[in-house]
């Protein structure tokens, strides 16, 4: 079949619309529709993937139409992985989504079905498109589509926080939009073949200049590189849990996908590193990017707004990656496209499951979990360990490549920001178990049983203090992905050598 | 080298893995439970001794698992020092699980099945860092360890086990990514590999300075050889039930790091380099200095747990002493210290759970006259300490006996001072104990009235026991253990 990759978006986007209409007809088949759109959509990704991997990049012109002129779809090794990482993540998302949806949004369930697919359609086409303002529309389909999601969660917080990210958002797609008007303005093309082919020749012009920093400034808007993060804590921590699964690993990996996509494809290393003289300053921009996020990590309360800071603390990672100007750089902000991806999606899966027995997850909310809900927090720890970069996880492997470019650069302070920012990480995440492994104290008995531990005497007799504790677990559907998620961190972390030599080198030759 | 490719050290890693299930499936049947931890041993130990005769013939095994990137690998291979360790650490895990029998029932500790997987988990570990082929994958088990243990050290959930958990976690975590993960990168980007060779990875890419600090992160970092000051964590450890005290901060754990560091130097920058830079002698100063100021503080201990620990501490750092002397003698000494002291200071960590079992007394102010109540508990005691502070006929003594012929290979008689002083200390604060615990008298006790023998159970004594007299017998066949050093350091 020739025409998987544009199945890969189109068919998302069809279970988008019959999920909106079933709502009228019958709100139960919301539901499977969306599932087997995403599914489907999945199963072509894959395909593609194979088929990248086997004969090399794959050209899709959309209803025929030649390009420059028509919309080209230009599938190569980099987004194929996106696409199966984007795909994979939101399908296996909304099969742990049925309760925590139903949950969550009471009468709605309908609308989330139908938004969550266009979403998933917009980030789908982003990646796979080969159109610079195609990729203008998409991002605006998925962005209008998570401002809705957004207001849907929190009654009190979410329209506020929609609001906000709103109106930052528009700002940045903004800003892209114009940057693509300076590069039409230049080369009178979209497509993003044709357009890199034409520049070669305007290196100096300062048209293609202001074309490219306003881009990349929409771009890191979109990603929240510091200092434009501000609308994506309260964002991501305000919307249905379901929802936060799904944007939390993908939206900001997704723009680091097409920030890539535009450094490498479009505009060129030798126009970014050679012809213009500020990488090393963004790199420096990643390393604070890095630090400030950890710092502000720490300062939270609330365990979903923790892990939204430490989405800002690893946008810095693959920005500083893929400014560092070597292959080792790129390779190491490739690869933990895919890493952070999968370690985001487990954490928040883990969250998700808590979200659903405890309601509220601020930190003092968690006080015994471990008793409650072991399953869960088996997840939730190896997730942290990649995020933390302990091996034989995936995370340690992106980060063991990124320090490599580091020091191969003789970026110093990026490679001090990576192992400043595992070790706070390290300390977010065991503030976390520990608040979850030791029991609460109630306080009308003191501290149950361990006050006599002192001095000589048996100071043991306290089997009364850990009375068998009643396991209270999310529904089986929840733990199943959120187990098997959590587990493909471990292989894919073993695996990260053959993806490197199958993927990422060959793309970056 | 000739090396063999088998499964074997795979095997021997997933046993303690794979049992894991099985615990927990067990885990209202406490006797199946401990069936299957104590089978998990057997087996383990005897795959490991399935190597040993492959090993003394002076081949190599090895298995390479995952490629992640070229020069370092997933991959295991069992040397002679390897083999060493997984021999100490997986047959002092079967005794260890009788131990725990006795302690945890005895004091009908909470949460016992969390207990026997963790356990399984860091032997597994263990044994995986001893098998090591590089250093990403010492790293990796290194890490495994850290994060296995912590749930042993927090066994008690409460304040005083919470305190003391963070404080292991922030030293033994906090160095290993602060400055051994930096320091390692920084090795594979200088020479492309991390596989442990006795020539040392490095030709001359490596300047002095450099050379210096590299060095100094990788014996730093690896803190859980608790070289001072990073060892501050060991005496917290030691709120952890006995049994984590005695296997993990007596032999597994503390020795990994140990393990590592030898590792490293041996490994990674080769004897030659260290020889021609003259490292040797910063780690010795390094070493000196923790010996002698942790055997001052274990003399002001009253709470016999923490002056084992403190002894520990100073015992540890001989076997770094040992191996910077860079002389054959030395390094012959430094790393059977690794098996000497294990049976040495495990029997005195089995004898001090076995006296608070019994008798519910953790401070040595009241152990006077207890000898008499627990004669073969005290008798064990007197021979790990002799053990430790390195008298015949224990196998201490001959760790001593080489590391001071090594001080005069290497000409560094200034050095053998240390190692005196230090026995002198340890010997300070061990026979007081024995003594005041066979002749002194206890509070209960009257006058006239001859002391009833009131020992602990015998899962508690038989362990330790058994330990006490494997360290007498190491004092008159050292062979195998030496041979695997000369086999494994080619001496």
């Amino acid at each position: 079949m020739d025409n998987y990759p544009v199945l890969i978006v189109v068919v998302p986007l069809i279970a988008a619309l019959l999920a909106g209409l079933a709502v009228w007809v019958e709100k139960r088949l919301s539901y499977p529709i969306a599932l087997t759109g995403l599914a489907l959509s999945t199963f072509c990704a894959v395909k593609v993937l194979m088929q990248v991997i086997a004969t090399g990049p794959i050209q899709y012109k959309i209803a025929g139409w030649a390009p420059p002129m028509g919309i080209e779809y230009r599938i190569d090794l980099l987004n194929a992985m996106v696409l199966v990482i984007v795909s994979g993540i939101a399908c296996l998302n909304l099969v742990a989504s049925f309760e925590s949806v139903s949950q969550e949004t009471h009468d709605r369930t309908g609308a989330f079905y139908s938004i969550y697919c266009l979403f998933v359609t917009g980030l789908l086409g982003v990646t796979a498109t080969g159109d610079l303002f195609n990729l203008y529309v998409l991002i605006e389909i998925t962005s209008l589509s998570s401002y809705a999601m957004v207001a849907l969660g929190d009654k009190d917080r979410g329209p506020l926080a929609s609001l906000n990210y709103v109106f930052i958002g528009v700002i940045g797609a903004s800003f892209y939009l114009l940057g693509v008007g300076y590069l039409y303005m230049q080369t009178g093309s979209l497509n993003m073949a044709d357009v890199s082919l034409i520049l070669a020749g305007h290196q100096g012009s300062s048209t293609v200049l202001t074309g490219f920093i306003l881009c990349m400034v929409g771009l890191w808007i979109k990603m929240a590189l510091f200092p434009l993060h501000v609308w994506l804590p309260n964002a991501y921590s305000y919307s249905p849990v379901a929802f936060s699964r799904a944007v939390a690993p993908l939206m900001t990996k997704v723009m680091i996908y097409v920030m890539i996509r535009l450094m490498i494809t479009v505009f060129g290393y030798d126009y970014i590193f050679k012809t213009l003289h500020f990488s090393d300053a963004v790199v420096v921009l990643a390393s604070i990017a890095i630090l400030f996020g950890g710092v502000m990590a720490l300062a939270q309360k609330n365990l979903k707004k923790m892990l939204a800071y430490i989405i800002v603390c690893e946008i810095g990672y693959m920005v500083g990656g893929a400014w560092m100007g070597n292959q080792l750089g790129m390779t190491g902000a490739i690869l933990h496209i895919l890493n952070d991806a999968l370690m985001t999606f487990a954490v928040f899966l883990a969250v998700g499951n808590m979200v659903y027995k405890l309601k509220n997850v601020d930190l003092s909310n968690l006080t015994g979990i471990f008793g409650k809900m072991p399953w869960t927090m088996a997840g939730f720890v190896i997730a942290a360990f990649s995020i933390i970069g302990v091996p034989p996880t995936c995370g340690f492997f992106s980060k063991w490549y990124l320090i490599m470019a580091a020091f191969e650069k003789g970026a110093y302070h990026f490679a001090a920001a990576l192992i400043i920012s595992s070790l706070i990480c390290a300390v977010l995440f065991f503030r976390v178990f520990e608040i979850c492994f030791f029991p609460a104290v109630s306080p009308d008995h003191g501290e149950l049983g361990h006050g006599e531990s002192g001095h000589g005497e048996l100071g043991h007799g306290k089997s009364d203090a850990h009375s068998p504790i009643q396991m209270e677990e999310a529904p089986v559907s929840m733990l199943i992905v959120s187990g098997l998620v959590s587990l493909s961190l471990i292989v894919v972390g073993l695996f990260s050598g053959t993806i490197v030599n199958t993927i990422i080198l060959p793309f970056l030759k | 080298m000739e090396t063999i490719v088998s499964i074997k050290p795979l095997l021997a890693v997933l046993v303690s893995l794979l049992v894991i299930p099985a615990l927990i499936s067990s885990s209202d049947k406490p006797n199946a439970r401990e069936s299957w931890t104590f089978l998990a041993g057997i087996i383990t130990f005897l795959i490991v001794l399935s190597m040993l005769p492959v090993i003394l013939q002076g081949k190599q095994i090895g298995l390479t698992l995952f490629e992640i990137v070229p020069g370092a690998d997933i991959a295991f291979r069992v040397d002679g020092l390897g083999m060493l360790f997984a021999l100490v650490a997986s047959s002092l895990y079967i005794i260890t699980s009788i131990y725990s029998i006795g302690y945890m029932r005895g004091l009908n500790e909470h949460g016992q099945t969390r207990f026997v997987c963790f356990f399984a988990l860091a032997i597994s570990a263990t044994i995986g860092a001893a098998f090591s082929a590089n250093l990403l994958t010492l790293y990796l088990f290194y890490e495994i360890l850290s994060l296995a243990t912590y749930p042993l050290v927090a066994h008690h959930q409460d304040e005083r086990s919470k305190v003391s958990g963070r404080r292991y976690l922030i030293f033994i975590l906090g160095t290993s990514i602060g400055l051994v993960l930096p320091a390692m990168i920084y090795c594979y980007h200088l020479t492309g590999t991390l596989e442990f060779s006795t020539a040392g990875i490095f030709a001359d890419q490596l300047s002095k300075p450099a050379a210096i600090v590299l060095l100094l992160m990788f014996v730093f970092g690896f803190a859980k050889a608790g070289i001072m000051p990073f060892h501050s964590w060991l005496p917290a450890a030691m709120v952890a039930p006995t049994p984590v005290s005695a296997l993990l901060h007596a032999v597994a754990v503390v020795k990994v790091g140990v393990f590592s560091i030898v590792r490293v130097m041996t490994g990674v920058f080769g004897i030659d380099l260290l020889a021609k830079y003259d490292l040797g002698i910063i780690v010795m100063i390094i070493a000196s200095t923790t010996i002698l100021l942790a055997s001052c503080i274990a003399l002001s201990q009253d709470e016999l747990k923490r002056r084992l620990a403190y002894s520990t501490i100073s015992q540890l750092s001989y076997i770094i002493f040992g191996v910077a002397l860079l002389s054959p003698q030395g390094l012959l000494g430094g790393v059977i210290h690794i098996a000497m002291h294990a049976f040495g200071k495990i029997t005195l960590f089995f004898c001090a759970g076995a006296i608070y079992v019994a008798t519910g007394k953790k401070y040595i102010s009241q152990m006077g006259g207890l000898g008499k109540k627990m004669p073969f508990t005290f008798a064990a005691f007197f021979i790990g300490s002799l053990g430790v502070i390195g008298l015949p006929p224990t196998g201490g003594f001959y760790s001593k006996w080489n590391l001071i012929l090594g001080t005069l290979e290497a000409q560094q008689s200034i050095f053998m001072i240390v190692l005196l002083v230090s026995s002198f200390l340890n010997a300070f604060y061990f026979l007081p104990i024995v003594y005041q615990g066979f002749f002194g008298k206890s509070e209960e006790e009257v006058d006239g009235v001859p002391v009833k023998i009131k020992e602990a159970n015998l899962c508690l004594v038989i362990p330790l026991m058994i330990t006490a007299v494997i360290s007498i017998v190491l004092f008159f066949y050292p062979t195998i253990f030496v041979n695997l050093i000369n086999v494994g350091l080619g001496l």
